[in-house]
């Protein structure tokens, strides 16, 4: 690791001069995505600054809206009253990745900002376009099981590894952020990047700005919701396939949906026209499976994650079926 | 308190469980001392090749960093592959850290950072530049089976024998079979994991000598080996390992943290640790991936008629690396004509290194899982087609089992289990939408005796203190060898001192196999017996003795007195024997195997793993909901320490069959997963109902105790019971390890 300098300001104006000062410098929050990736010298920053006083730490309930400060931890949000609720969706996101201890370090905005776990970008020896932009994609050719199967690009496959973001995109979230500039909010759809010809830039997020707030608009998801993630073991370990179902229905009939899936893309992967098919329609195992081919459209698999190809629509139907109360 | 139970037997908590689980227990890693110097290693980030330049100016300048070595500036060491070989190096050319500029695979250590600070040297390594010149090179077994051969006899043949020749005509036989079974299975690498990271702490003494604080399977293992490549006396160097944090068989070998920090505690005359980070346990020794195919023929009464079984196993360019993997079939069904081979492909890799049931696990894969599919051929029951098969003698080499009660375990462990409600039809079991299914296998495991030296002293104030160097990675040796000491003394748990992991006490050879409660427990046994004998016989020295004209045999210890069995008024205390005597009592005593009686005998622990899956087949999800091992082992002397053992091993069995796999890179030749986020484990969200049950097994061959050994037979039979239950649910039959969801789906 390298020496950098260390500051805990007590405002988020103060925190954003900070780390305006250096080039280089990032903010902490929980640290339990970047004090690793310090370990292994991916990331070198000359300035680190503390945001941890910084007065970001309310759930607000503002008419049925959601407002969860940047700096809540992963645990609050997933153990919270309102939360557990009226979204429940966003409980069993957060609560299905990672462990306790780390969903008690790990931050809201935190859990938006962290890197990718693909091997070829954990290792300062590889090729990584996303690392060192221009080396080259190690999982291209190399060993690609947890990888992309929507919106790669040749410069980069890797996913987004987070439960939570998944379940936000699904949510129709907002983000909101201070910068040096004016503050704004950004749709939750439009905050992860694809990878393109910039797979160095994981978010929308400009230099120096930083997340204060996330908003999840009042919706009618209390009910009829399901994360299902699919893993190479019971817990604590990343999603192969995860599916986030919210569905409002009424006699039977789906009168409004969200549907997005984790581990298929480098963003957070948001079902829009399989929304659009399923809105209006009765619940039957069969809607569910021609939706699940909808969802499928445009997928494309590698050597190794071929298997995605049946486990990614076999989990949106699941899902589906278990938010809607079909036996599954 | 004492009853007149024996302490043999009892399910006795691990003496040292308190410390360890408040962190009071200390680590080779953990010894602080004035002016500790630390030490980051530097591994190579290619695979084969030269460094061309080394460049450590930067790196040096850089205040509190005190050197930095490398192949360039090492000192000038032991010339000789005998002088760094150790009691587990295969033969070969052992690997010598900072030897040349020479490359042999990815992550070799090239380079020790020596700082202050952990966090200093640590950094200081990300400062030297290094070139290299690339080589091509080769990691990939399946891709290089052509240049499989037969692997070269040396001294670890001695304990892992080669496969036993062909008998009677195999190719005939097979095909006049009834029924026929075979199959193709592959598992790739696998890396141990202990929790405690590898570390040294060297104390330099002065004058040439050396107290090292060693994360190892084998004090006297590591003090040899530092001393022959550092030219050192033997008596010089003390190497402590008081606790250990697990070692699954990756301490059997000096690893090189031990090497880096000697080699600069006696260059700088100071006090060096040299911890490995987590990633870089992947830099030596694992269980080489391996490629077995299997053709089983029967007649129609199930009646094995031929048995092939072959292997090959990834080794290094430098060292051939073998294990017991084909050898198993036939000791345990009696075919009268059998195929068995083993070959090697040398690969760019570090040398393979024994890990948990090493060859055991990996050949019954392929044994029990054919045996399973033989079963189907047949319209047997599996159980049935064992029975059929049973060897009630080892037919591999021609001499009986010094005791088996392998039949109890199918008999004990299909009743606890419920195997009478398994429908045999594949597909046929279902839970909700979950297909179930019920799978079983054999294990077997070699039950082995070293030879080995134990100390017992009964101190002036009546206390017995017993020593070996041997190691405890976690097993309960401790409490297991004071169990034993004290029985043999007739006194209570709390006056007996079990003291080891010091290689200044009687020899002990390195801590795996299963074989140390049969070694060091026999030494202890035996130094407990000398001691007696020397009580005794003084005890019938004292003037008037009560115990005059009485014979050994005649009397009993118990709670520090010497009692007449034929009346018990006659004894003669401990106290009574110290007091006349000048200071404590002391017996060093050596245990060898009694090779001539044993040679006669097959010697091995059986067990009988019964396995239910879950298979969610939509979303390719196995669950292990029950799991029960019936284990026969001969006398089980700690119930409690044994019982984890077995359930440790079973853990590992659903580990090896659903979790755990080091991926590889060919193109790189570098291991990809290097850490416990990815290199999965079962996590305890993994495990369910799990049981152990162990039979009745007397034994009185295979040593005094009667005791076989339990550290292996635990995983040996469930990765195959979980790919016969996978079948029966399911009906594939799925070969590769570990089984993943690209299968099932």
């Amino acid at each position: 690791m390298n020496q950098f300098q260390y500051v805990r300001p007590a405002e988020t104006s103060g925190a954003i001069k900070s780390v305006a000062l250096d080039a280089n410098a990032h903010f902490l929050a929980g640290g339990t995505n970047l004090v690793d990736l310090m370990k292994m010298g991916i990331v070198t920053p000359e300035r680190l600054v503390d945001i941890n006083n910084l007065p970001l730490k309310k759930i607000e309930n503002i008419q049925g809206h959601l407002r969860i400060g940047a700096l809540v931890t992963n645990t609050q949000v997933a153990e919270n009253k309102f939360v557990k609720e009226n979204f429940p969706l966003l409980s069993m996101a957060i609560n299905a990745g990672a462990s306790p201890q780390l969903r008690n370090m790990a931050t809201t905005g935190g859990n938006l900002l962290q890197r990718t776990r693909c091997p070829y970008f954990f290792d300062t020896t590889m090729p990584c376009n996303k690392r060192v932009p221009g080396s080259g994609c190690g999982a291209l050719e190399g060993y690609n099981r947890m990888h992309a199967i929507f919106g790669a690009s040749d410069k980069c496959i890797a996913v987004n590894p987070s439960d939570m973001n998944v379940a936000l995109t699904a949510l129709n979230a907002f983000v909101h952020v201070s910068g040096p500039k004016a503050a704004r909010t950004i749709p939750f759809a439009d905050f992860h990047r694809l990878p393109g010809d910039h797979p160095e830039q994981d978010t929308t997020l400009q230099k120096n700005e930083l997340i204060t707030s996330i908003d999840i608009p009042t919706a009618p998801f209390s009910k009829n919701v399901h994360y299902l993630k699919v893993r190479d073991r019971s817990s604590y370990a990343f999603a192969l396939v995860s599916a986030a179902v919210a569905l409002h229905i009424e006699n039977n009939t789906i009168k409004d949906v969200r549907l997005a899936m984790g581990g298929v893309a480098h963003k957070p992967w948001r079902l829009t026209a399989t929304e659009t098919f399923l809105k209006g329609k009765t619940v039957s195992e069969d809607t569910f499976k021609q939706a699940a081919q909808i969802a499928m459209e445009g997928a494309k698999a590698y050597e190794h994650n071929k298997f995605k190809l049946k486990l990614a629509p076999n989990t949106l139907i699941q899902a589906l079926k278990t938010a809607s109360g079909l036996t599954v | 308190m004492m009853s007149d139970q024996p302490l043999i037997g009892q399910p006795i908590s691990r003496l040292e469980g308190h410390l360890k689980v408040t962190g009071t227990a200390k680590y080779a890693g953990e010894y602080n001392v004035p002016g500790l110097l630390y030490g980051y290693v530097i591994n190579s980030t290619i695979t084969k090749g030269k460094i061309s330049s080394i460049n450590t100016k930067i790196a040096k300048a850089l205040p509190g960093v005190i050197e930095v070595f490398t192949h360039e500036n090492r000192p000038s060491l032991a010339w000789f592959d005998m002088q760094y070989s150790d009691m587990d190096a295969p033969p070969g050319s052992p690997f010598r850290p900072l030897h040349t500029a020479d490359i042999k695979y990815n992550g070799q250590p090239i380079a020790l950072v020596v700082a202050e600070t952990f966090e200093l040297a640590r950094y200081a390594a990300s400062c030297v530049e290094i070139k290299y010149t690339e080589e091509p090179f080769s990691t990939d077994l399946k891709e290089n089976i052509d240049k499989a051969r037969a692997p070269q006899p040396g001294l670890a043949t001695f304990l892992k024998p080669l496969p036993p020749k062909p008998k009677g005509d195999f190719e005939k036989a097979y095909n006049d079979s009834f029924a026929k079974a075979s199959g193709e299975f592959y598992h790739g690498t696998e890396h141990h994991n202990p929790l405690e990271l590898f570390s040294t702490t060297t104390i330099y003494e002065g004058q040439g000598k050396l107290t090292i604080y060693d994360k190892t399977q084998g004090t006297i293992n590591s003090q040899l080996y530092v001393g022959n490549i550092f030219g050192l006396h033997f008596k010089d160097v003390r190497v402590i390992a008081p606790y250990v944090g697990g070692g699954f068989g990756s301490g059997l070998r000096p690893q090189y943290q031990l090497f880096l920090s000697v080699m600069a505690a006696l260059e700088l005359k100071r006090p060096v640790r040299v911890t490995l980070e987590r990633n870089q346990m992947y830099t030596f020794g694992h269980r080489p991936p391996t490629i077995q195919n299997t053709r089983f023929g029967a007649d129609a009464n199930g009646k094995i008629t031929a048995l092939n079984h072959s292997a090959i196993a990834e080794t290094s360019q430098f060292e051939d690396y073998t294990e017991v993997v084909v050898n198993w079939s036939n000791m345990l069904y009696p075919a009268e004509n059998t195929l068995m081979e083993y070959k090697l492909v040398p690969l760019d890799v570090y040398s393979p290194l024994d890990m948990r049931a090493p060859g055991g696990s990996t050949g019954s894969h392929a044994i029990e899982s054919t045996m399973d599919e033989l079963a189907y051929k047949l319209n047997i029951d599996p159980i049935e087609l064992r029975l059929i098969n049973y060897a009630e003698t080892d037919t591999s080499v021609g001499r009986p089992y010094s005791s088996k009660e392998l039949r109890q375990c199918f008999i004990q462990g299909a009743e606890k289990f419920g195997w009478s409600n398994r429908n045999p039809e594949p597909r046929s079991m279902r839970r909700g939408n979950k297909l179930v299914g019920y799978g079983m296998a054999t294990g077997i495991w070699e039950s082995m005796q070293l030879p080995a030296r134990a100390e017992a002293i009964l101190t002036k104030e009546g206390k017995l203190l017993v020593s070996s160097a041997v190691t405890d990675i976690g097993t309960g040796t401790l409490t297991v060898m004071t169990q034993i000491a004290a029985d043999e003394l007739g006194l209570p748990l709390a006056d007996v001192t079990f003291s080891y992991g010091d290689s200044k006490m009687p020899f002990a050879p390195i801590q795996g196999g299963s074989f140390t409660v049969s070694t060091v427990g026999s030494a202890i046994k035996a130094a407990g017996k000398a001691l007696r004998k020397k009580l005794f016989k003084k005890a019938k020295d004292i003037k008037n003795s009560p115990l005059k004209g009485t014979d050994l045999e005649d009397v009993v210890f118990k709670n520090g007195d010497i009692i007449s069995k034929n009346n018990p008024a006659l004894r003669v205390s401990f106290q009574d024997i110290l007091a006349l005597n000048k200071g404590a009592i002391k017996t060093t005593n050596t245990s060898l195997p009694k090779a001539f009686k044993l040679k006669k005998y097959s010697r091995a622990a059986h067990s009988a793993a019964f396995v239910e899956v879950e298979v969610d087949e939509q979303l390719g999800v196995v669950t292990v909901t029950r799991s029960l091992t019936a284990v026969a082992a001969g006398n089980i002397i700690n119930p409690k320490t044994a019982r984890s053992q077995i359930l440790g091993g079973m853990v590992w069995g659903i580990s090896k069959a659903l979790r755990e796999e080091t991926i590889t890179d060919y193109k790189l030749g570098k291991y990809m997963n290097q850490n416990l986020a990815e290199y999965h484990i079962p996590v305890h969200a993994d495990l369910h109902d799990m049981d152990v049950i162990f039979v009745e097994e007397k034994d009185e061959i295979i040593n005094e105790l009667g005791s076989k050994g339990v550290g292996e037979i635990g995983i040996v039979g469930m990765p195959p019971a979980i790919a016969n239950a996978i079948f029966h649910a399911t009906g594939k039959r799925i070969n590769q390890f570990p089984i993943h969801f690209d299968s099932l789906l």
